[in-house]
């Protein structure tokens, strides 16, 4: 800092402030926003006020000016009678994360695996299995309705079952829409995964598989033994990463589903954007089932934090 | 500290020979069956894509008849294509991408190269903490902040040059606005990492020679990252152009979606044809296709760099 002139002060103050006055405005601001307005009842018309409790009653149909809400908006989410929405969707969300580290990322890592051992054909193998990385959810969507149309689709046409009477509803049954989706978002983290394992991989110092060779350990066991525990920081990376998408995920649902709810694949964040879209705002509710996800996230991010620059500290 | 040393782009591009080198002859049954295993996953991993560009080349007159696994009854045309794109607004979708994606990545990337720049090399008392600001404003799901944000762009007016709503909701700005704030923080990670490894003789001799802070960022480290720059501009590119929640949320009118949210409006349109729905979704994938055929290397030197640091 000494050896800094008073211009280069100010260009110090530009090249930080600017950047940070983005972030702070547009990220942080709304994050502590949601958390403030998760205690409001507002429709999102004649402003709101955070210090005017809500009075009972008043006329329905006609917009109050947003007001204190206590717990109210916590106590209508977690009371099934009131939003049936909110149990299916923190289950199915739930279910989501499960799929992605149970299904997605060990077969992303297996991927990665068999790739990083340099087998005939590793290079199409990994374009291939990464294409889908590339794609916009959105298109993912769209083009899995293909496969699962249910008089013309791929797979009700595989297994004979695609005739007016037998055609199975694979993205419109509520039992089995949310594990269709699921196949496709998988189809998309397994190459995810297998990107960021490669990287780790990559990094891991040939010596050291070496060595565990000439010491007599087979693949399996340099693996689990040598290999993944150094790849410790790809690991937090990749829980990291699976968390926050399986918290995010919206598009392929919002695409399926027609930008509407379906039985079967309500998701926390479809119920966040219904609140805010439409006739009637509820801005208080939404809110509040964003800081459910803030909530949740926070773990994942601290983790990932702690990870980073804890190591940092050290220096 | 050798956990902590991010690995520079080239070294993907060099990751075959090491490979290569490590290749030992492998078991013959193991070999046998990981091979097996591959290609069962390619082909399952590559049917949807072909299957989508197989349904959207044939008439709808056969897929109906036929189903859409069936022979090419009725040959293949491009009529789907050609009728995607002049039945709807496509050409405008496009340009809404491009009015939107280059400015996010331009802007983006230099305000997280300069924050990445004092972070990483003025040595400054708030420098961790800064960063934790901007790495975890980038991890927080969108939805958390949605819904105060959806309020914040009603709430702001805009001069009529900037927004024809005249509001920061419903207009490009702000959606460049939000993609930037929201890419930032994953930026200026990767970058301070990259800006880490360069070796500090050079500043010091930059300083010597009197180079004020704005020739240290300009001159010196920018050029210098230039690989982790256009590894950055390639992701951030394929990120922006596939964004659809926020273009789906803060953006209402229809015409200035860009292509990939807009691809949900199409769906209702075209709804009675499902053939014309996969030939322009398989449209609005052509620029992304692009990348992946072209930058690949550069999209995955970029993801390894925002991961390898741990």
């Amino acid at each position: 800092m000494r050896t800094l002139s008073r211009r280069d002060k100010v260009v110090l103050g530009v090249l930080l402030g600017v950047p940070l006055l983005v972030d702070l405005v547009f990220v942080w601001f709304p994050a502590f926003a949601t958390i403030a307005l998760s205690f409001t009842k507002w429709s999102g018309v004649n402003g709101v006020n955070f210090f005017k409790p809500c009075k009972a009653g008043g006329l329905p149909g006609v917009p109050h000016p947003g007001c204190f809400f206590g717990t109210q908006n916590y106590h209508q989410a977690f009371n099934s009678g009131i939003t049936p929405d909110f149990r299916p969707a923190v289950e199915h969300n739930a279910i989501w994360l499960l799929v992605f580290i149970l299904i997605a990322t060990p077969l992303g890592m297996l991927f990665a695996v068999v790739i990083d051992r340099g087998i005939a054909g590793s290079r199409i193998y990994q374009s291939v299995l990464f294409l889908p990385v590339m794609l916009s959810l959105a298109l993912i969507g769209i083009i899995w309705e293909l496969i699962y149309s249910q008089n013309l689709g791929l797979v009700n046409t595989l297994i004979g079952r695609n005739g007016n009477g037998n055609a199975i509803d694979w993205l419109g049954n509520p039992h089995l829409n949310l594990w269709s989706v699921l196949v496709e978002a998988t189809w998309r983290q397994a190459g995810y995964v297998m990107v960021l394992y490669l990287a780790g991989l990559k990094a891991v110092d040939s010596t050291l598989r070496e060595a565990a060779v000439i010491d007599g350990s087979n693949g399996w066991q340099t693996f689990w033994r040598v290999i993944f525990p150094v790849m410790r920081p790809i690991n937090i990376v990749v829980l990291v990463v699976t968390v926050i998408e399986s918290l995010r995920a919206f598009d392929l649902v919002y695409i399926t589903s027609k930008s509407n709810v379906l039985p079967g694949l309500e998701l926390l964040s479809i119920s966040i954007t219904q609140n805010i879209v439409g006739e009637t705002q509820r801005i208080g509710f939404g809110s509040a089932l964003g800081v459910v996800l803030l909530v949740i996230s926070l773990v994942p991010i601290s983790i990932f934090l702690y990870q980073n620059f804890r190591v940092e500290e050290k220096r | 500290m050798t956990a902590a040393t991010p690995t520079a782009p080239g070294a993907f591009v060099s990751r075959t020979t090491g490979a290569s080198r490590r290749n030992r002859p492998a078991r013959r049954p193991a070999s046998i069956a990981a091979q097996v295993f591959m290609i069962t996953a390619t082909v399952l991993w590559i049917t949807p894509v072909v299957f989508a560009l197989y349904v959207s080349l044939r008439p709808e007159k056969s897929t109906n008849k036929y189903g859409y696994v069936s022979m090419p009854h009725g040959g293949f045309t491009f009529s789907n294509f050609s009728n995607a794109w002049t039945q709807s607004d496509m050409l405008r979708f496009f340009e809404n991408s491009v009015r939107i994606t280059v400015p996010a990545v331009i802007i983006t990337l230099l305000l997280a190269s300069a924050v990445a720049f004092i972070v990483s090399r003025v040595s400054f008392k708030l420098n961790i903490a800064l960063l934790i600001v901007f790495t975890a404003g980038n991890l927080l799901p969108q939805q958390v902040l949605i819904t105060p944000l959806f309020r914040i762009y009603l709430a702001i007016h805009l001069p009529h040059f900037l927004s024809s709503s005249g509001l920061l909701y419903n207009s490009y700005f702000g959606l460049i606005v939000i993609n930037v704030a929201f890419q930032l923080g994953f930026c200026v990670f990767v970058l301070s990492n990259y800006m880490k490894t360069i070796p500090g003789e050079m500043y010091e001799a930059a300083v010597v020679d009197g180079a004020s802070l704005w020739t240290r960022y300009w001159r010196l480290t920018l050029p210098l990252c230039r690989p982790a720059l256009a590894a950055m501009a390639t992701l951030l590119t394929t990120w922006i152009y596939n964004d659809f929640f926020w273009a789906i949320t803060l953006i209402s009118t229809g015409n200035k979606r860009p292509i990939t949210s807009a691809l949900a409006n199409l769906q209702g349109q075209f709804v009675s044809n499902q053939n014309m729905i996969a030939a322009a979704a398989l449209i609005a994938a052509i620029p992304t296709l692009v990348v992946y055929v072209l930058l690949q290397k550069q999209f995955i030197a970029g993801l390894s760099l925002g991961s390898s640091k741990g």
